[in-house]
């Protein structure tokens, strides 16, 4: 179908929270340098879906994996993988702005040092280019050292773009980033969305299928745990395959 | 005649002359039980009200008594002077010095100790025997009365160990009294501090180590300060360990290796012996003002501590 590279594939992923299963039988591609959504009611798998692409799936008790994940056509979930580096190059944003309480300077420069990058000018340098990247710059230039926590929502999950960003990651999974955001903050996140996929791959759950529709260029439909329809955003918003999806995105329900 | 039939239940009262089952209760008695209701609360009420007086009274008569006695008696000469006569004259200067040193060495150690257990017990190993069993000895540590931790000082660090009566072995032996105080309220504010903080730690490519260090450390700051100060107010007053393993002398101590006195002692020592009324009254007063000081302080980074994490 495409012919462009694919970023990840996931093969058969099952999940299990002890007796729960998440997810079933899971084989999703994502093309790299697009973003793709996972849209879906509530429940459906789609975070539990996003979170064992950095595997912080492994963080909770009780879960089990089958199937595999590959990142780059290799899989990320084989016996001696780094996980350390598979977050550093797999990076995500929450639903919730999760920014530290710290400065918006040793917020973006925490991803740095913790990676051994000590050298003021260096961290200055790439603390810049970060909050440009994520369009924050105007914003934030003279409140450097300013707590976090006292931007505004949109401005602190910017800042958590941003922060993201300052590791230099191949791919940004975003947890429903503009849910607890007003509109326009939403907005400008879903430009920037727009801006960074030229060089990273995004993928985005999210509850708002306009949203989907407007940013993403693939879009997966999940249901009880169940991939129900992929493909491309254009064609499953217009003329889905799938009687479900079509019921989902015309609103009959979730 | 019909049998009638016990309900067991108190306080039913039955319907006038006829057997009719259909009416239990007079009209009337609903109306009792509301009306005893009341009383029964404005009786609890007054009661608890009381206990509050009761409690508040006894506090205010204890400190005005001594205050009473004691306020008269300090003045600088009396904090910087040295003890004459065993303590019946002169001032409690050594003594101080003794409580400001023991202390600080008590907190020295256990500080380090109590943060360290009270991270390993919330980020490393949350579940599990081993868990458990340390939980369970670190509540039964709490427990221990205080001459007990005096008592195997004296045996293991003053003879066993060959310290001698010393500001080591006092230091020590408090470091292991004060040690649960410390892990309890380091936990809870390790534990308070926010899930969001590790998980975007982690996220960025962090080990559990860095994020324990850089963001969960430094966020639960104020709360271990707070568990700290419990420690040090637990540390001042206490005495039986003290005489036990830090010993009573009245010169000051200049080495790890020196025997010191500490105010509680003193006090004791010089009301037990009736050595000097003044002395007595005057040491209590120190002590309390201490305190309470130390009290007002942590009340007041207690409050900090809770507010600024409603923020989030």
């Amino acid at each position: 179908m495409d012919e462009r590279k694919k970023k990840f594939e996931t093969i058969d992923l099952v999940l299990y929270y002890g007796n729960f299963q998440a997810l079933k039988r899971i084989s999703l591609p994502i093309i790299e340098k697009s973003i793709t959504a996972l849209i879906g009611p509530s429940g459906c798998g789609k975070s539990t879906f996003l979170r064992t692409l950095n595997r912080m799936n492994d963080l909770i008790e009780g879960v089990r994996i089958t199937g595999d994940v590959l990142l780059d056509g290799k899989s990320i979930y084989a016996p001696k993988v780094d996980v350390v580096a598979l977050r550093k190059q797999v990076g995500m944003v929450f639903q919730r702005p999760n920014p530290f309480p710290m400065s918006v300077f040793d917020n973006i420069a925490y991803g740095p040092r913790i990676h051994g990058i000590n050298n003021r000018k260096e961290l200055n340098e790439i603390v810049e280019k970060s909050i440009r990247a994520a369009a924050l710059w105007d914003e934030v230039k003279d409140l450097l050292m300013k707590p976090a926590l006292s931007l505004s929502g949109g401005q602190q999950q910017r800042l958590c773009i941003a922060r993201v960003l300052a590791v230099e990651p191949d791919v940004i999974l975003m947890d429903e980033p503009c849910s607890a955001l007003d509109p326009i903050s939403t907005a400008k996140i879903e430009d920037l969305m727009l801006e960074l996929k030229n060089n990273y791959t995004i993928i985005t759950v999210t509850h708002n299928m306009q949203q989907a529709a407007r940013v993403s260029e693939q879009t997966a439909f999940f249901l009880s745990g169940e991939l129900i329809e992929y493909g491309r955003t254009d064609l499953i918003f217009t003329n889905p395959a799938d009687k479900r999806t079509e019921d989902y995105i015309t609103g009959r329900f979730g | 005649m019909t049998k009638q039939l016990s309900l067991g239940l108190a306080g039913v009262q039955r319907s006038g002359g006829n057997n009719n089952s259909s009416t239990i209760r007079k009209p009337g008695s609903l109306l009792n039980h509301a009306k005893r209701t009341e009383a029964e609360a404005v009786a609890a009420k007054v009661m608890l009200w009381f206990a509050g007086l009761l409690t508040l009274f006894i506090l205010a008569a204890i400190i005005s008594h001594i205050l009473g006695e004691g306020l008269g008696v300090i003045n600088l000469r009396f904090l910087l002077e040295e003890p004459k006569r065993m303590g019946r004259e002169g001032g409690i200067f050594s003594t101080i010095v003794g409580t400001f040193a023991l202390t600080s060495l008590a907190i020295l150690l256990a500080t380090p100790v109590s943060v360290g257990a009270a991270v390993y017990l919330t980020e490393y190993v949350k579940k599990g025997r081993l868990v458990r069993i340390i939980r369970f000895g670190t509540e039964c540590l709490a427990g221990i009365p205080s001459i007990i931790f005096g008592l195997f000082g004296y045996v293991f660090f003053v003879d066993y160990l060959g310290f001698g009566w010393s500001l080591l072995s006092g230091g020590l032996t408090l470091m292991v009294m004060i040690l649960p105080t410390i892990i309890r309220t380091a936990e809870e504010a390790i534990k308070a501090v926010p899930n969001s903080y590790r998980e975007g730690s982690l996220a960025l490519g962090a080990t559990k180590w860095q994020t324990v260090r850089r963001v969960v450390l430094p966020a639960a700051i104020p709360g271990i300060v707070t568990g700290v100060i419990l420690g040090i107010g637990r540390a001042i007053g206490e005495t039986a360990a003290v005489i036990l393993t830090a010993g009573s002398s009245l010169r000051i101590p200049t080495s790890l290796f020196d025997p010191l006195r500490t105010m509680s002692v003193h006090l004791y020592i010089v009301s037990s012996e009736g050595l000097s009324k003044q002395a007595s009254y005057g040491t209590a007063t120190v002590l309390i003002v201490a305190i309470f000081l130390i009290n007002f302080i942590t009340g007041r980074l207690m409050g900090r501590f809770a507010a600024s994490f409603k923020s989030r």
